[in-house]
């Protein structure tokens, strides 16, 4: 009788459990987009200026081609540098959150490449990119520490990273655009009670 | 700014650089007492010697403990080097470190307080890369054992004088002990544990 009781008080509040983290998961599903900028927001907050600046560069080149950066960067006046750490490729984990705030877990290992470079001045910037690219690697380092120096960030702003930027957005709005092309909206309606 | 702005840089190339490294300090652990050079050139800092600084990029990595003792250790520079080309970790205890680097020999701590590894694992134990005024001149010390064809002799300067008389533990402890390399600027030599030392004219 005890134990009769015991299962009966404990299936609703399974029940119950189960659903409310049905609901959780979905509204976490549905608002991805939106959570994602809120999370980038506290952060940019978080660290400096020229630090948010170096991320901007970093994420962009990171998804520009070799031969573009290579292309960009032969045109501008390089001070001198040497390659404190040599191009290197080893593997991460990449690690993942269900819904962008769930309980994290491995996703898998991914190839990435890395590099330093000082320049002659003292600056240190590091590069890493995913891939076995090692020469991209050492290009988005030379690019971190010349955004460091102050001789050198207005330069590569002018001559490199604003043409990437406009390429790359370009490239994402042709293919937002041949997207929305295809679009199919689906609509329900609303069944009439009477 | 970083803090790596006066940090010496590693080898020019890696993969090469690396390999011939290890050639010769396996070179060197097979002839005991002969004297290898280390051609692969790398940036050190200011208490490593050129042949420390290319054993501590070949052989280091974060599963490696090193312990540096108090002449490498003065300033953070030796620390912040091994971290950012090695990872390896850097420990307070000798007695769990697989390698320690030593550049005051005269201040050496007693062998025991190093590892030996264990009688199934003997190669857990700690290999000590002793830095030494020159491994061409200095009182004679012959050398036998595995390896070695006829008794090779090695002159080394070496502070304190008694201390390759102190590796003669190695011989009761077999299969533990401690494996040694001495360096001198880009040159070294290897006394692994089965060598039998005795100062010439014995």
């Amino acid at each position: 009788m005890e134990a009769e009781e015991g299962i009966g008080k404990n299936i609703p509040v399974v029940t119950k459990q189960s659903w409310r983290f049905n609901i959780k998961l979905s509204s976490i599903i549905d608002n991805l987009i939106a959570a994602r900028q809120i999370m980038d927001l506290t952060d940019e907050t978080a660290i400096d200026g020229s630090q948010a600046l170096r991320r901007s560069a970093m994420a962009l080149l990171a998804d520009c081609d070799a031969v573009d950066i290579a292309g960009r960067l032969d045109g501008m006046a390089l001070p001198a540098h040497e390659t404190l750490r040599e191009p290197e490729n080893g593997l991460v984990m990449v690690r993942g959150r269900i819904g962008g705030d769930g309980a994290p877990f491995n996703v898998g290992e991914a190839t990435v490449s890395r590099a330093v470079v000082r320049l002659s001045s003292g600056e240190v910037g590091f590069g890493y990119t995913l891939g076995r690219d090692r020469q991209k690697a050492r290009m988005i380092a030379l690019c971190d520490a010349l955004i460091q120096s102050a001789d050198h960030a207005n330069a590569l702003e002018a001559q490199v990273l604003a043409p990437l930027r406009a390429a790359m957005a370009k490239k994402r709005n042709r293919s937002a655009a041949e997207t929305a092309a295809t679009r199919v909206d689906f609509y329900t309606m609303v069944r009439g009670e009477g | 700014m970083t803090t790596f702005a006066e940090l010496p840089a590693g080898f020019a190339d890696k993969v090469l650089s690396a390999q011939s490294t290890f050639r010769s300090v396996m070179d060197a652990m097979a002839r005991p007492g002969s004297v290898q050079k280390i051609a692969a050139a790398a940036g050190a800092p200011a208490a490593m010697m050129p042949g420390t600084a290319a054993i501590a990029l070949t052989l280091f990595d974060h599963d490696t403990p090193v312990w540096l003792d108090s002449a490498m250790a003065e300033t953070s520079e030796v620390t912040k080097w091994l971290k950012f080309h090695t990872g390896a970790p850097v420990v307070e205890d000798c007695s769990i470190c697989s390698f320690a680097l030593i550049g005051d020999t005269a201040a050496l701590p007693e062998l025991g307080r190093f590892s030996f590894g264990s009688n199934e694992y003997p190669d857990r134990s700690t290999t000590l890369i002793l830095q030494v005024g020159s491994l061409t001149e200095g009182p004679a010390v012959e050398l036998r054992g595995p390896g070695i064809d006829r008794p090779a002799v090695l002159q080394a300067a070496i502070e304190p004088p008694d201390l390759l008389a102190r590796l003669s533990i190695n011989a009761a402890l077999f299969p533990r002990g401690i494996d040694v390399v001495l360096v001198a600027g880009d040159a070294i030599v290897a006394i692994p544990r089965t060598t039998l030392l005795s100062a010439k004219g014995d």
